[in-house]
């Protein structure tokens, strides 16, 4: 047990516990951050996707060992943004959710990618959402959506 | 319960090796999926263990005349992004998992998991990469090739770490990685291939072949790279098939559940073809 400090979705918490745990159990756990989901929980899937210093990560495969004074936004904290608008537009007018299981994992990479590069082209895009499994969309409608999201959000990543 | 230690300096990390039997977490990407229990609990380390992404001048990368140097707390993503790094090495990074797995996983961690399916390997040993590996007491550099010496195998002794990975500065006309796996990213990949050639004025100056995933470990042969420089293009062109054979019994595919044998060494050996074939 230790006491582990952080800044989560825009807050500093602090809090004791086993820094051997998973970050994705500590978000639904303790924090009842429950848009992040294990779906696979191997890294493969992107379901538990969070933002760690602006960029995505598996919460599945990062020990909390790994977060201490670093800043991590889930999706409900991700959710209060400009940013956040945009692209869950964007993603409703493309068509780029049906069930909407991996959709918050979509959104993460979808602001880790303009982030960084505001202007991603195809092929960016895919690397961008490599991460990401969909069942149900066969990814295409995705990528359309982030297009869309760079366009309606020009100037604000 | 499994005790952490969390280090924000080198030294004390150091010190904490030299005192406890600690097993280093970097990344975590493959400590985590290694040491999965059921979710909820914490992670199932079989002992104590020390992370050290806390520890800031781990991270650095920086150059000199001959040498580029990454530190082992580098990930994955900033050494693909750093434009002094061997761009072979950057492209080979770019296709090893994803950005969610790249923005915290680090070379080190590819290296000291010494897996035959890590995809970092093969261009390390072309590129002839060492490792900085320091205790408390000692400092020493070695090739990546020596470090691994089999399957989840290192030099490493208990009070020691990764410190640095060192890239010589190669001279290359045209270098390139490729990976056959099933899909675009975090696929452990199949098979992966590497090559390497510098010509000038027809001439070949240098040739290196390295090939991943075929064998316990990466195999690539300074002795037959040594047997293929100084010819010309057209020479070499025109000598395929014999160097394809020497390379064959070289290739010796671990059968597994990923990839049918022959048909390893027989794409092994088309991406070879392809490679000389690729040279003007
Ligand atoms: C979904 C997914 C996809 C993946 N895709 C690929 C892929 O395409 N290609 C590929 O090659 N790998 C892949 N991997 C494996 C893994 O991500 C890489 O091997 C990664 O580089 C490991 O780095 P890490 O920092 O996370 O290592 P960790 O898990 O932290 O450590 C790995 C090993 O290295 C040791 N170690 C770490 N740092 C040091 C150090 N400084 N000194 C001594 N020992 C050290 C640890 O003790 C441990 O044994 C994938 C993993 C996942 C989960
Ligand atoms: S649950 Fe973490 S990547 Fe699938
Ligand atoms: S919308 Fe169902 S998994 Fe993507």
């Amino acid at each position: 047990m230790m006491k582990i400090n952080f800044k989560l979705n825009d807050q500093i918490v602090e809090i004791t516990t086993d820094p051997n745990r998973r970050l994705l159990d500590l978000l639904r756990e303790d924090f009842n951050l429950t848009g992040p989901k294990e779906g696979c929980g191997e890294g493969e899937c992107g379901a538990c996707a969070v933002l760690l210093n602006h960029e995505i990560v598996n919460s599945c495969c990062t020990p909390l060992a790994n977060v201490i004074d670093q800043e991590i936004v889930t999706i409900e904290g991700f959710s209060k943004t400009k940013r956040y608008e945009v692209i869950k537009d964007a993603f409703a007018k493309m068509g780029g959710v049906q069930c909407g299981f991996c959709t918050p994992g979509m959104i993460i990479a979808t602001e880790s990618l303009l982030n960084k590069n505001p202007h991603p082209t195809d092929y960016e895009i895919k690397i961008g959402l490599s991460g990401n499994l969909c069942r149900c969309t066969g990814y295409n409608l995705i990528v359309e959506a982030v297009k869309e999201a760079a366009k309606a959000g020009e100037g604000i990543w | 319960m499994v005790e952490a230690f969390i280090p924000k300096s080198l030294s004390e990390c150091l010190e904490l090796l030299n005192t406890h039997d600690l097993k280093i977490v970097a990344g975590g990407t493959d400590m985590l999926i290694q040491n999965r229990t059921h979710s909820s609990l914490p992670i199932g380390y079989k002992g104590d263990v020390l992370y050290i992404s806390q520890i800031e001048e781990l991270k650095n990368i920086y150059e000199d005349n001959q040498f580029v140097y990454i530190g082992a707390g580098a990930t994955l993503e900033t050494i693909m992004e750093n434009l002094s790094v061997s761009k072979l090495l950057r492209e080979t990074i770019l296709e090893m998992a994803s950005p969610a797995i790249r923005h915290t996983a680090t070379l080190a961690g590819n290296i000291a998991n010494a897996s035959p399916a890590g995809d970092s390997l093969v261009s390390l040993y072309l590129l002839d990469a060492e490792v900085e590996l320091k205790s408390l007491t000692n400092t020493r550099r070695m090739f990546v090739k020596d470090f691994i010496y089999g399957v989840r195998k290192i030099n490493l002794e208990k009070n020691e770490m990764i410190t640095k990975i060192i890239i010589p500065k190669l001279k290359f006309s045209h270098a390139y990685f490729k990976k056959v796996g099933p899909r675009l990213s975090d696929a452990i990949s199949k098979l992966s291939f590497s090559g390497a050639y510098l010509v000038e004025l027809g001439r070949i100056i240098d040739f290196r072949v390295a090939f991943g995933a075929v064998n316990i470990y990466v195999v690539r042969s300074p002795g037959l790279e040594l047997k293929i420089i100084g010819k010309t293009v057209s020479q070499l062109k025109n000598q395929v098939e014999e160097i394809l054979n020497w390379y064959e019994p070289l290739i010796k595919p671990i059968n597994d559940q990923r990839s049918n044998k022959n048909y390893r060494k027989e794409v092994s050996l088309n991406l070879l073809r392809e490679f000389i074939e690729s040279l003007n």
